[in-house]
């Protein structure tokens, strides 16, 4: 179908408001995704007794989770109203699943990192350390239940709104951040473990990867015209970067990265990277989608077309 | 609070009992003048902070949008009345003084059609904003109208991105502001409403533009004046937002327009976003279930 080549408009003024955010909710994006992934991979290495794994995924949960916690609050426009978040729960409201999520996984999260710091310790705390050395597995593999909610609920988030490109992404929005959260966990374990028991993190970054990129090409054919506002311009040169950093880094995992521990360093690293540039890039594309009316008043000519043509 | 199931009645359906009839505003943008008398008492009564006072170098409008410190919004459009008179378009209003003034010497139009008009928030049956409020403080009255409770706002902006039209917004400017930061939307003048009294900007609209009551009756009012209209020969006369069956359920706000809504800078054909919520929760499940098979599949050949 071609779009028309001429539409209406208030002297080409937006018609939908873009979202009021700023680089803290793609950081968050990604930090809650990449927090949700390693929880997965902590609880598989505490079932499987792989303790160096662990350790990387445990911490790695907790910063992820923490800092993402903290830009929420940061974009807030009141934040230390943050609270009233609490104060209800809506299954309407994306943002207020959510946050429920989040508000259970942080303190599992934090309590079997707290576990592993302590261990790190060179003294030992006598009741405290047994206390958390045996909450760790449960508090862990209660973490990892959340994970999924917490990786894929995102998708949800932007989609559920009137700004197009989200809203036109909802079919694959939840996969897109569910591979990326797989790859950037695997990316951050293969860098931070050895690489004996850093197999399982490799295979979930690849497969991850492979999701994310398969999905993401497959929401690009089915966003319609606002697909455009990922072919121009910061959210264009963001998501190639995206794809040649998730593939380049699945690659070097699966090929170099099982014997050299440099190579599984440096692909970990350009798959955290190719994650953060895919939910940046899709932020911006949403926001440029909302700028222009074009998006917002084209789809819906379509429609009514559509519909008075039926 | 609103749930996903489409009403006809959102005082009842948010748990008001005997609640009023519902309450709205009918703006008819054909005897719209371009005044700006709604604007100023909108301000005036609502204790709204100044936000820009530049003209926009377009046309007569000077707020150019609704946003968190303009409540009502008068649009102002000129059309060459030669392109208007091309496409089939009544060119009205008619800006010519006596008959002919608007003819060149070949008997083309030439001049302007001129369209003004208020808008103002939709006070939607389903709305986008209500239901992505993650602390409750957008709420239902029981007057059907939708309404941010100041003091519960955080400010987490959702509801900005998810309104079909571009309503709501976060206040920004300097501290001391009142509401800095948290998102401010027309009320329908809630606490005059409590008085039985109309809302300052149909109260103070000089040709009855703006027209405010029980929404029932406002939608029949509309549909004579649109007949008229067209009997009158106005074939481009349209209401927008009347509907009950149209993607948002219906306006509580709604309007006559002379031309598209996309001209007026309103979106041709919204829904609420929501509407499709139950299909994207069902897409996370399952994006959420691949995520933990795949990472159970990482560990099946792991050991220690
Ligand atoms: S027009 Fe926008 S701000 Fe007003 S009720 Fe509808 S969704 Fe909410």
């Amino acid at each position: 179908m071609v779009p028309p080549a001429t539409f209406a408009s208030y002297y080409g003024r937006p018609i939908v408001k873009t979202a009021p955010w700023e680089r803290d909710i793609p950081a968050y994006l990604f930090l809650g995704g990449m927090a949700a992934g390693s929880s997965l991979l902590a609880a598989g290495a505490d079932l499987r007794n792989l303790p160096e794994l662990r350790r990387v995924a445990r911490i790695g949960a907790f910063v992820g989770g923490a800092a993402g916690t903290a830009a929420l609050i940061h974009d807030l426009g009141r934040p230390m109203r943050f609270l009233n978040m609490l104060r209800t729960a809506k299954p309407t409201s994306p943002m207020s699943v959510g946050t429920w999520v989040l508000a259970a996984y942080g303190p599992l999260a934090s309590a079997a990192a707290t576990a592993e710091i302590a261990a790190m310790m060179p003294r030992r705390l006598p009741i405290a350390g047994r206390v958390l050395a045996l909450s760790a597995r449960p508090a862990g593999v209660l973490a990892a239940a959340l994970a999924p909610a917490l990786a894929a609920y995102t998708g949800v988030l932007l989609s559920d709104t009137a700004t197009p490109a989200w809203h036109a992404a909802r079919r694959e929005l939840p996969f897109v951040f569910a591979g990326s959260a797989a790859a950037s966990a695997g990316g951050l374990a293969m860098v931070g473990t050895c690489l004996e028991q850093a197999a399982p993190a490799r295979r979930m970054a690849v497969g991850g990867a492979v999701v994310a990129l398969v999905m993401e090409a497959r929401m690009e054919r089915s966003m319609g015209l606002s697909a455009e506002t990922l072919h121009a311009g910061t959210a264009k040169r963001l998501m190639n970067a995206s794809r040649a950093l998730t593939a380049g880094g699945a690659i070097g995992a699966a090929v170099f990265g099982v014997r050299n521990r440099r190579a599984a360093q440096v692909s970990g690293v350009a798959l955290l990277a190719g994650s953060v540039c895919a939910r940046f890039a899709i932020f911006e594309a949403g926001q440029q989608s909302a700028r222009d009316p074009r998006y917002t008043v084209v789809p819906q000519r379509d429609r009514l077309q559509r519909a008075a043509n039926a | 609070m609103s749930r996903w199931t489409r009403t006809a009645d959102p005082a009842a359906d948010a748990g008001w009992k005997n609640a009023p009839p519902r309450k709205g505003f009918f703006t008819d943008s054909s005897i719209c003048i371009g005044c700006k008398a709604c604007e100023v008492a909108c301000k005036e009564w609502n204790g709204i902070p100044e936000d820009g006072l530049e003209m926009l170098g377009m046309s007569y409008d000077n707020t150019g949008s609704l946003g968190a410190s303009t409540w009502r919004h008068v649009a102002f459009i000129e059309q060459p009345r030669r392109a208007v008179a091309a496409s089939g378009l009544t060119p009205l209003p008619v800006v010519a003084a006596r008959p002919g003034e608007n003819r060149s010497f070949d008997g083309a139009e030439t001049g302007i059609r001129w369209l003004m008009s208020s808008d103002v928030c939709k006070h939607c049956t389903n709305a986008a904003c209500l239901d992505v409020c993650p602390t409750g403080s957008l709420m239902r009255t029981e007057f059907g109208t939708v309404v941010v409770q100041d003091d519960i706002c955080n400010g987490c902006g959702y509801c900005i991105p998810a309104c079909p039209f571009g309503v709501i917004d976060r206040r920004q400017g300097p501290p001391g502001t009142r509401n800095v930061g948290i998102a401010q939307k027309c009320t329908l003048c809630y606490d005059r409403l409590g008085d039985g009294m109309t809302p300052a900007c149909a109260q103070a609209c000089p040709t009855q533009s703006i027209q405010y009551g029980d929404l029932d009756e406002l939608r029949v009012r509309a549909q004579h004046r649109v007949d008229a209209l067209h009997a009158a020969g106005v074939a481009d006369a349209q209401l927008y937002g009347a509907d009950p069956n149209d993607g948002i359920g219906g306006a509580g706000a709604f309007f006559l327009l002379l031309d598209e809504p996309e001209v007026y800078g309103l979106p041709p054909d919204p829904v609420v976003t929501t509407r499709d919520l139950p299909a994207m929760w069902r897409t996370a499940a399952i994006a959420g279930a691949t995520l933990l098979a795949g990472a159970a599949v990482a560990f099946v050949r792991a050991r220690s």
